[in-house]
Protein backbone atom coordinates (compact mmCIF):
# COMPACT_ATOMS: atom_id res chain seq x y z
CA UNK A 1 0.00 0.00 0.00
CA UNK A 2 1.97 3.32 -1.30
CA UNK A 3 1.41 6.46 -0.61
CA UNK A 4 -0.74 8.30 -3.21
CA UNK A 5 -0.14 11.97 -4.38
CA UNK A 6 -2.68 14.45 -3.57
CA UNK A 7 -3.50 17.61 -5.49
CA UNK A 8 -5.31 20.30 -3.84
CA UNK A 9 -6.10 23.88 -3.68
CA UNK A 10 -5.69 24.76 0.02
CA UNK A 11 -5.73 28.26 0.81
CA UNK A 12 -6.27 29.68 -2.44
CA UNK A 13 -2.39 27.60 -3.10
CA UNK A 14 -2.24 24.55 -5.26
CA UNK A 15 -0.19 22.00 -3.43
CA UNK A 16 0.50 18.56 -3.72
CA UNK A 17 1.14 16.12 -0.28
CA UNK A 18 1.67 12.39 0.20
CA UNK A 19 -0.97 10.95 1.26
CA UNK A 20 -1.68 7.38 2.82
CA UNK A 21 -5.37 5.85 1.88
CA UNK A 22 -6.07 6.14 5.54
CA UNK A 23 -5.14 9.89 6.12
CA UNK A 24 -8.25 11.82 6.55
CA UNK A 25 -8.81 15.60 5.53
CA UNK A 26 -7.94 16.45 8.72
CA UNK A 27 -4.46 14.21 8.97
CA UNK A 28 -2.90 15.50 5.41
CA UNK A 29 -3.64 19.23 6.49
CA UNK A 30 -2.29 18.77 9.94
CA UNK A 31 0.56 16.32 10.12
CA UNK A 32 1.19 16.86 6.24
CA UNK A 33 0.82 20.58 5.60
CA UNK A 34 1.33 21.99 8.89
CA UNK A 35 -2.37 23.68 9.26
CA UNK A 36 -3.17 23.01 12.53
CA UNK A 37 -5.96 25.25 13.02
CA UNK A 38 -8.13 22.95 12.33
CA UNK A 39 -8.16 20.53 15.68
CA UNK A 40 -9.21 16.76 16.10
CA UNK A 41 -11.68 16.87 19.20
CA UNK A 42 -13.71 13.68 18.97
CA UNK A 43 -12.69 12.53 15.49
CA UNK A 44 -16.13 11.13 14.62
CA UNK A 45 -18.19 14.41 13.55
CA UNK A 46 -19.67 15.56 16.70
CA UNK A 47 -17.85 18.57 17.84
CA UNK A 48 -16.93 20.57 15.16
CA UNK A 49 -13.22 21.27 16.23
CA UNK A 50 -11.95 19.89 12.37
CA UNK A 51 -14.71 22.61 10.20
CA UNK A 52 -13.10 23.04 7.28
CA UNK A 53 -14.34 24.19 3.78
CA UNK A 54 -14.16 22.42 0.83
CA UNK A 55 -15.44 23.42 -2.16
CA UNK A 56 -17.02 26.91 0.01
CA UNK A 57 -19.20 24.00 2.53
CA UNK A 58 -18.45 23.46 6.17
CA UNK A 59 -17.57 19.76 6.45
CA UNK A 60 -16.22 17.48 8.99
CA UNK A 61 -12.45 17.48 7.73
CA UNK A 62 -11.87 14.21 10.08
CA UNK A 63 -14.79 12.46 8.55
CA UNK A 64 -13.23 13.04 5.21
CA UNK A 65 -10.26 10.79 3.43
CA UNK A 66 -7.71 13.08 2.24
CA UNK A 67 -7.70 11.34 -1.08
CA UNK A 68 -11.62 12.61 -1.69
CA UNK A 69 -10.33 15.94 -1.32
CA UNK A 70 -8.55 15.49 -4.91
CA UNK A 71 -8.60 18.42 -7.17
CA UNK A 72 -11.21 20.22 -4.54
CA UNK A 73 -10.69 23.96 -3.31
CA UNK A 74 -9.86 23.73 0.23
CA UNK A 75 -9.80 26.54 3.26
CA UNK A 76 -8.98 26.29 6.59
CA UNK A 77 -9.11 28.78 9.64
CA UNK A 78 -5.42 29.79 8.31
CA UNK A 79 -6.82 31.42 4.73
CA UNK A 80 -9.87 32.87 6.41
CA UNK A 81 -7.76 35.80 7.53
CA UNK A 82 -4.11 37.01 7.99
CA UNK A 83 -2.35 38.99 10.84
CA UNK A 84 -3.37 42.74 10.02
CA UNK A 85 -5.98 41.49 7.65
CA UNK A 86 -8.31 39.65 9.61
CA UNK A 87 -11.54 38.69 9.06
CA UNK A 88 -14.99 40.90 10.11
CA UNK A 89 -15.72 38.03 12.01
CA UNK A 90 -12.07 37.49 13.75
CA UNK A 91 -12.35 41.32 14.44
CA UNK A 92 -15.63 40.39 16.48
CA UNK A 93 -14.56 37.25 18.20
CA UNK A 94 -11.48 39.73 19.57
CA UNK A 95 -13.42 42.61 20.18
CA UNK A 96 -16.20 40.85 22.22
CA UNK A 97 -13.44 38.78 23.67
CA UNK A 98 -14.66 35.27 22.15
CA UNK A 99 -11.83 32.93 22.72
CA UNK A 100 -11.66 31.52 26.30
CA UNK A 101 -9.66 28.30 26.00
CA UNK A 102 -9.53 28.51 22.23
CA UNK A 103 -9.69 25.18 20.94
CA UNK A 104 -13.36 25.13 19.23
CA UNK A 105 -12.86 28.89 17.70
CA UNK A 106 -10.97 27.97 14.28
CA UNK A 107 -14.18 25.17 13.94
CA UNK A 108 -16.62 27.41 15.10
CA UNK A 109 -15.40 30.65 13.05
CA UNK A 110 -15.34 28.55 9.47
CA UNK A 111 -18.93 27.16 10.67
CA UNK A 112 -19.95 31.05 11.26
CA UNK A 113 -18.01 32.40 7.34
CA UNK A 114 -20.04 29.38 5.62
CA UNK A 115 -23.10 30.85 7.13
CA UNK A 116 -22.60 34.58 6.27
CA UNK A 117 -21.83 33.71 3.13
CA UNK A 118 -25.47 31.44 2.17
CA UNK A 119 -26.90 34.05 4.78
CA UNK A 120 -25.18 37.13 5.17
CA UNK A 121 -28.31 38.67 7.95
CA UNK A 122 -28.74 35.53 9.81
CA UNK A 123 -30.92 36.23 13.11
CA UNK A 124 -29.91 35.36 16.29
CA UNK A 125 -31.67 31.55 16.10
CA UNK A 126 -30.08 31.29 12.69
CA UNK A 127 -27.18 31.82 14.34
CA UNK A 128 -27.58 29.07 17.35
CA UNK A 129 -28.56 26.74 14.28
CA UNK A 130 -26.07 27.58 12.08
CA UNK A 131 -23.16 26.58 14.33
CA UNK A 132 -25.07 23.88 16.16
CA UNK A 133 -22.64 21.55 14.81
CA UNK A 134 -19.92 23.48 17.06
CA UNK A 135 -19.12 22.18 20.83
CA UNK A 136 -17.60 24.79 22.95
CA UNK A 137 -16.45 23.39 26.41
CA UNK A 138 -16.41 26.69 27.75
CA UNK A 139 -19.71 27.12 26.73
CA UNK A 140 -19.06 30.71 25.74
CA UNK A 141 -21.92 30.62 22.85
CA UNK A 142 -23.97 33.49 24.33
CA UNK A 143 -20.89 35.94 23.02
CA UNK A 144 -19.86 33.52 19.97
CA UNK A 145 -23.67 34.95 18.39
CA UNK A 146 -23.66 38.41 19.65
CA UNK A 147 -20.04 38.45 17.66
CA UNK A 148 -21.60 36.55 15.01
CA UNK A 149 -24.14 39.06 14.74
CA UNK A 150 -22.35 42.11 15.05
CA UNK A 151 -19.75 40.83 12.22
CA UNK A 152 -23.00 40.33 9.98
CA UNK A 153 -24.51 43.79 10.51
CA UNK A 154 -21.04 45.50 9.83
CA UNK A 155 -20.78 43.45 6.57
CA UNK A 156 -24.04 44.75 5.65
CA UNK A 157 -23.45 48.18 6.34
CA UNK B 1 -7.51 3.48 11.37
CA UNK B 2 -6.56 0.01 10.34
CA UNK B 3 -4.70 0.34 6.92
CA UNK B 4 -6.88 -0.46 3.89
CA UNK B 5 -6.40 0.93 0.02
CA UNK B 6 -9.02 3.60 -1.34
CA UNK B 7 -10.03 2.47 -4.93
CA UNK B 8 -11.72 5.80 -6.59
CA UNK B 9 -14.19 4.80 -8.75
CA UNK B 10 -15.06 7.41 -11.74
CA UNK B 11 -18.23 5.73 -13.06
CA UNK B 12 -20.87 2.78 -11.76
CA UNK B 13 -18.56 0.12 -13.71
CA UNK B 14 -15.46 0.75 -11.69
CA UNK B 15 -17.74 0.30 -8.62
CA UNK B 16 -19.10 -3.21 -9.77
CA UNK B 17 -15.55 -4.60 -11.07
CA UNK B 18 -14.27 -3.39 -7.38
CA UNK B 19 -16.91 -5.08 -6.10
CA UNK B 20 -16.86 -7.90 -8.16
CA UNK B 21 -13.33 -8.74 -7.40
CA UNK B 22 -13.37 -7.84 -3.61
CA UNK B 23 -17.08 -8.05 -2.31
CA UNK B 24 -16.75 -9.40 1.11
CA UNK B 25 -13.45 -7.28 1.79
CA UNK B 26 -14.94 -4.00 0.68
CA UNK B 27 -16.74 -0.90 1.94
CA UNK B 28 -18.34 1.26 0.11
CA UNK B 29 -17.76 4.83 0.72
CA UNK B 30 -20.08 8.08 -0.41
CA UNK B 31 -19.98 10.90 2.65
CA UNK B 32 -17.79 8.71 5.55
CA UNK B 33 -20.21 9.67 8.23
CA UNK B 34 -21.10 6.47 9.43
CA UNK B 35 -18.29 4.81 7.81
CA UNK B 36 -15.42 6.67 8.94
CA UNK B 37 -16.39 6.33 12.77
CA UNK B 38 -16.45 2.47 12.65
CA UNK B 39 -13.12 2.43 10.58
CA UNK B 40 -11.68 4.57 13.59
CA UNK B 41 -13.21 2.46 16.75
CA UNK B 42 -12.16 -0.91 14.84
CA UNK B 43 -16.08 -1.69 14.32
CA UNK B 44 -14.96 -2.29 10.78
CA UNK B 45 -11.75 -3.13 9.19
CA UNK B 46 -11.70 -3.81 5.27
CA UNK B 47 -8.87 -4.05 3.02
CA UNK B 48 -10.58 -2.12 0.43
CA UNK B 49 -12.33 1.12 0.32
CA UNK B 50 -14.05 1.96 -2.67
CA UNK B 51 -15.10 5.85 -2.64
CA UNK B 52 -18.18 6.56 -4.52
CA UNK B 53 -17.70 10.25 -4.34
CA UNK B 54 -16.76 10.87 -7.87
CA UNK B 55 -19.44 9.03 -9.62
CA UNK B 56 -21.74 11.36 -11.25
CA UNK B 57 -24.57 9.15 -11.77
CA UNK B 58 -25.10 9.20 -7.74
CA UNK B 59 -24.16 12.87 -7.46
CA UNK B 60 -27.49 13.78 -9.34
CA UNK B 61 -31.27 15.13 -8.18
CA UNK B 62 -33.34 15.06 -11.04
CA UNK B 63 -36.92 16.34 -10.91
CA UNK B 64 -38.34 14.84 -14.54
CA UNK B 65 -40.03 17.59 -15.64
CA UNK B 66 -42.66 17.18 -12.67
CA UNK B 67 -43.13 13.75 -13.32
CA UNK B 68 -40.63 11.83 -10.56
CA UNK B 69 -38.00 12.37 -8.41
CA UNK B 70 -34.52 9.97 -9.07
CA UNK B 71 -32.52 11.07 -6.42
CA UNK B 72 -28.69 9.62 -6.60
CA UNK B 73 -27.21 7.48 -3.59
CA UNK B 74 -24.41 9.66 -3.11
CA UNK B 75 -26.73 13.30 -2.98
CA UNK B 76 -25.90 14.92 0.43
CA UNK B 77 -28.25 15.42 3.02
CA UNK B 78 -27.64 19.20 2.60
CA UNK B 79 -28.55 18.94 -1.18
CA UNK B 80 -32.18 17.72 -0.55
CA UNK B 81 -32.42 20.25 2.55
CA UNK B 82 -32.01 23.32 -0.14
CA UNK B 83 -32.87 22.35 -3.50
CA UNK B 84 -35.66 24.17 -4.06
CA UNK B 85 -37.80 21.39 -6.29
CA UNK B 86 -37.21 18.82 -3.31
CA UNK B 87 -38.47 21.53 -1.01
CA UNK B 88 -41.58 22.59 -3.35
CA UNK B 89 -42.72 19.06 -3.83
CA UNK B 90 -41.32 16.60 -1.79
CA UNK B 91 -40.90 18.91 1.68
CA UNK B 92 -41.03 15.61 4.24
CA UNK B 93 -37.87 14.55 2.35
CA UNK B 94 -36.07 17.70 2.23
CA UNK B 95 -37.53 17.86 6.06
CA UNK B 96 -35.46 14.76 6.80
CA UNK B 97 -32.09 15.95 4.94
CA UNK B 98 -32.14 19.14 7.28
CA UNK B 99 -32.65 17.14 10.24
CA UNK B 100 -29.62 14.57 9.99
CA UNK B 101 -26.46 16.06 11.99
CA UNK B 102 -24.53 19.75 11.71
CA UNK B 103 -23.82 21.25 8.75
CA UNK B 104 -20.57 19.29 8.72
CA UNK B 105 -22.20 16.33 8.77
CA UNK B 106 -24.99 17.28 6.29
CA UNK B 107 -22.73 18.32 3.58
CA UNK B 108 -21.08 14.78 3.68
CA UNK B 109 -23.79 12.88 4.54
CA UNK B 110 -25.71 10.85 1.82
CA UNK B 111 -29.02 9.34 1.06
CA UNK B 112 -27.59 6.32 -0.04
CA UNK B 113 -25.20 5.93 2.96
CA UNK B 114 -28.88 7.04 5.24
CA UNK B 115 -30.47 3.78 3.76
CA UNK B 116 -27.25 1.21 3.53
CA UNK B 117 -26.67 1.65 7.21
CA UNK B 118 -29.84 0.42 7.66
CA UNK B 119 -30.57 2.09 11.54
CA UNK B 120 -33.64 1.36 12.53
CA UNK B 121 -34.27 5.04 13.26
CA UNK B 122 -32.54 6.60 9.68
CA UNK B 123 -34.32 9.89 9.18
CA UNK B 124 -34.51 9.39 5.26
CA UNK B 125 -36.65 6.91 5.06
CA UNK B 126 -39.80 7.28 6.68
CA UNK B 127 -40.49 9.97 3.85
CA UNK B 128 -39.06 7.94 1.05
CA UNK B 129 -41.20 5.02 2.32
CA UNK B 130 -44.16 7.36 2.36
CA UNK B 131 -43.63 9.04 -1.14
CA UNK B 132 -43.40 4.60 -2.51
CA UNK B 133 -39.60 5.29 -3.50
CA UNK B 134 -38.39 2.23 -4.96
CA UNK B 135 -34.23 1.50 -4.59
CA UNK B 136 -32.45 0.95 -8.17
CA UNK B 137 -29.47 -1.70 -7.35
CA UNK B 138 -26.66 -2.03 -9.85
CA UNK B 139 -25.27 -5.90 -9.74
CA UNK B 140 -23.07 -8.42 -11.83
CA UNK B 141 -26.24 -9.02 -13.65
CA UNK B 142 -27.68 -5.46 -14.73
CA UNK B 143 -30.43 -3.51 -12.77
CA UNK B 144 -32.90 -4.26 -10.23
CA UNK B 145 -35.40 -2.22 -8.42
CA UNK B 146 -36.89 -2.67 -4.77
CA UNK B 147 -39.52 -1.34 -3.26
CA UNK B 148 -37.93 0.54 -0.32
CA UNK B 149 -40.41 -1.47 1.76
CA UNK B 150 -38.81 -4.58 0.88
CA UNK B 151 -35.21 -3.02 1.07
CA UNK B 152 -34.69 -3.61 4.96
CA UNK B 153 -34.43 -7.15 6.18
CA UNK B 154 -33.60 -6.29 9.47
CA UNK B 155 -31.15 -4.03 12.05
CA UNK B 156 -28.31 -2.83 9.80
CA UNK B 157 -29.21 -5.37 7.05
CA UNK B 158 -31.26 -4.76 3.56
CA UNK B 159 -31.58 -6.99 0.38
CA UNK B 160 -28.19 -5.78 -1.13
CA UNK B 161 -25.78 -8.46 -2.31
CA UNK B 162 -21.86 -7.85 -1.45
CA UNK B 163 -21.63 -7.43 -4.83
CA UNK B 164 -24.65 -5.03 -5.39
CA UNK B 165 -24.68 -1.48 -5.22
CA UNK B 166 -27.28 1.19 -4.65
CA UNK B 167 -27.42 3.68 -7.30
CA UNK B 168 -30.65 6.00 -6.87
CA UNK B 169 -33.79 6.26 -5.20
CA UNK B 170 -36.91 6.75 -8.18
CA UNK B 171 -40.58 7.49 -7.12
CA UNK B 172 -43.35 9.13 -8.77
CA UNK B 173 -44.29 12.74 -8.15
CA UNK B 174 -47.44 13.12 -5.19
CA UNK B 175 -49.44 14.79 -7.87
CA UNK B 176 -51.94 17.96 -7.34
CA UNK B 177 -53.18 18.48 -4.12
CA UNK B 178 -50.75 16.72 -2.21
CA UNK B 179 -48.76 17.62 0.96
CA UNK B 180 -46.40 15.85 3.14
CA UNK B 181 -44.02 16.38 6.51
CA UNK B 182 -41.48 14.45 8.36
CA UNK B 183 -41.24 15.14 12.17
CA UNK B 184 -38.86 13.39 14.80
CA UNK B 185 -38.29 13.22 18.67
CA UNK B 186 -34.79 14.00 20.04
CA UNK B 187 -34.42 15.22 23.60
CA UNK B 188 -32.27 17.63 22.32
CA UNK B 189 -32.40 19.38 19.01
CA UNK B 190 -29.41 19.24 16.86
CA UNK B 191 -27.29 16.11 16.72
CA UNK B 192 -29.11 13.35 18.14
CA UNK B 193 -30.68 10.53 16.59
CA UNK B 194 -34.72 9.79 16.72
CA UNK B 195 -36.47 8.45 19.52
CA UNK B 196 -39.33 8.00 16.77
CA UNK B 197 -39.61 9.51 13.03
CA UNK B 198 -42.84 9.84 11.60
CA UNK B 199 -43.67 10.65 7.72
CA UNK B 200 -47.49 11.11 6.83
CA UNK B 201 -47.66 12.05 3.02
CA UNK B 202 -51.53 12.96 1.79
CA UNK B 203 -53.60 13.35 -1.56
CA UNK B 204 -56.86 15.00 -1.55
CA UNK B 205 -59.79 14.52 -4.13
CA UNK B 206 -62.94 15.71 -4.38
CA UNK B 207 -62.93 16.46 -0.59
CA UNK B 208 -61.67 13.26 0.41
CA UNK B 209 -58.32 11.78 0.48
CA UNK B 210 -57.40 9.82 -1.91
CA UNK B 211 -53.91 8.58 -0.78
CA UNK B 212 -52.45 8.34 2.58
CA UNK B 213 -49.18 7.06 3.17
CA UNK B 214 -47.80 7.07 6.89
CA UNK B 215 -43.82 5.59 7.69
CA UNK B 216 -42.90 5.07 11.16
CA UNK B 217 -38.61 4.81 12.27
CA UNK B 218 -37.19 3.55 15.49
CA UNK B 219 -40.16 1.62 16.22
CA UNK B 220 -38.98 -1.62 14.58
CA UNK B 221 -36.08 -3.14 13.40
CA UNK B 222 -36.75 -2.09 10.33
CA UNK B 223 -38.53 1.88 9.38
CA UNK B 224 -42.04 0.26 8.01
CA UNK B 225 -45.44 1.90 7.22
CA UNK B 226 -48.87 2.17 9.00
CA UNK B 227 -50.71 0.74 6.39
CA UNK B 228 -53.94 0.45 8.63
CA UNK B 229 -53.56 3.98 9.59
CA UNK B 230 -53.33 4.72 5.89
CA UNK B 231 -56.57 2.74 5.16
CA UNK B 232 -58.39 4.25 7.76
CA UNK B 233 -58.23 7.80 5.98
CA UNK B 234 -58.89 6.78 2.53
CA UNK B 235 -61.85 7.53 0.60
CA UNK B 236 -62.87 9.10 3.74
CA UNK B 237 -63.07 13.00 4.38
CA UNK B 238 -60.08 14.25 7.04
CA UNK B 239 -61.52 15.62 10.06
CA UNK B 240 -59.50 16.01 13.25
CA UNK B 241 -61.84 13.03 14.86
CA UNK B 242 -60.23 10.86 11.89
CA UNK B 243 -56.93 12.15 11.96
CA UNK B 244 -57.01 11.18 15.71
CA UNK B 245 -57.84 7.76 14.95
CA UNK B 246 -55.11 7.11 12.26
CA UNK B 247 -52.83 8.44 14.77
CA UNK B 248 -54.07 5.73 17.01
CA UNK B 249 -53.69 2.50 14.73
CA UNK B 250 -50.33 4.26 13.90
CA UNK B 251 -49.35 3.41 17.49
CA UNK B 252 -50.84 -0.10 17.26
CA UNK B 253 -48.43 -0.94 14.10
CA UNK B 254 -45.12 0.29 15.74
CA UNK B 255 -43.48 -2.89 17.65
CA UNK B 256 -40.87 -0.74 19.62
CA UNK B 257 -37.91 -1.73 22.30
CA UNK B 258 -37.08 0.46 25.10
CA UNK B 259 -33.65 1.29 25.50
CA UNK B 260 -31.78 4.47 26.79
CA UNK B 261 -33.36 6.83 24.09
CA UNK B 262 -36.76 5.96 25.69
CA UNK B 263 -39.04 3.38 26.72
CA UNK B 264 -41.49 1.62 24.97
CA UNK B 265 -44.32 2.72 26.31
CA UNK B 266 -42.86 6.27 25.61
CA UNK B 267 -42.09 5.55 22.08
CA UNK B 268 -45.74 4.25 21.04
CA UNK B 269 -46.88 7.89 22.32
CA UNK B 270 -44.52 9.48 20.49
CA UNK B 271 -45.67 7.49 17.55
CA UNK B 272 -49.16 8.61 17.96
CA UNK B 273 -48.53 12.46 18.76
CA UNK B 274 -46.05 12.56 16.09
CA UNK B 275 -48.49 10.80 13.61
CA UNK B 276 -51.77 13.58 14.67
CA UNK B 277 -49.07 16.50 13.70
CA UNK B 278 -47.57 15.20 10.62
CA UNK B 279 -50.81 14.57 9.55
CA UNK B 280 -52.13 17.77 10.15
CA UNK B 281 -49.11 19.53 8.44
CA UNK B 282 -49.61 17.10 5.22
CA UNK B 283 -53.15 18.17 5.37
CA UNK B 284 -52.71 21.93 5.15
CA UNK B 285 -49.97 21.38 2.98
CA UNK B 286 -52.40 19.31 0.47
CA UNK B 287 -55.07 21.79 0.85
CA UNK B 288 -52.74 25.30 0.20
Amino acid sequence: MAKQALSFTVNDEAVEVLVQPWDTLLDALRERLGLTGPKEGCGTGDCGACTTHVDGKPVASCLMLAIQARGRTVRTIEGLGRLGALHPLQEAFVRHGVPQCGFCIPGVLMAAAALLAENPRPTPEEIRYGIAGNLCRCTGYTTMITAISEAATAAAR
Amino acid sequence: MKRFEVIQAGNVEDCLRALAAHGPEAKLLAGGTDLLPQLKNGLLAPRYVVDLSRVARLRTIDLDGGRGLRVGAAVTARELELDQGVRARYPALAESGALVGSVQVRNLATVGGNLCNAAPSADMAPPLLALEAEAVIAGPRGERRVPLSSFFTDVRRTVLAPDELLLELVMPAPGPRSGGNYLRHTPRRELDIAVVGVASQLTLSDGVCARARIALAAVAPIPLRATAAEQALEGRPITTELIQRAAGLATEAARPISDQRGSAEFRRHLVGVLTRRTLTTALARARS
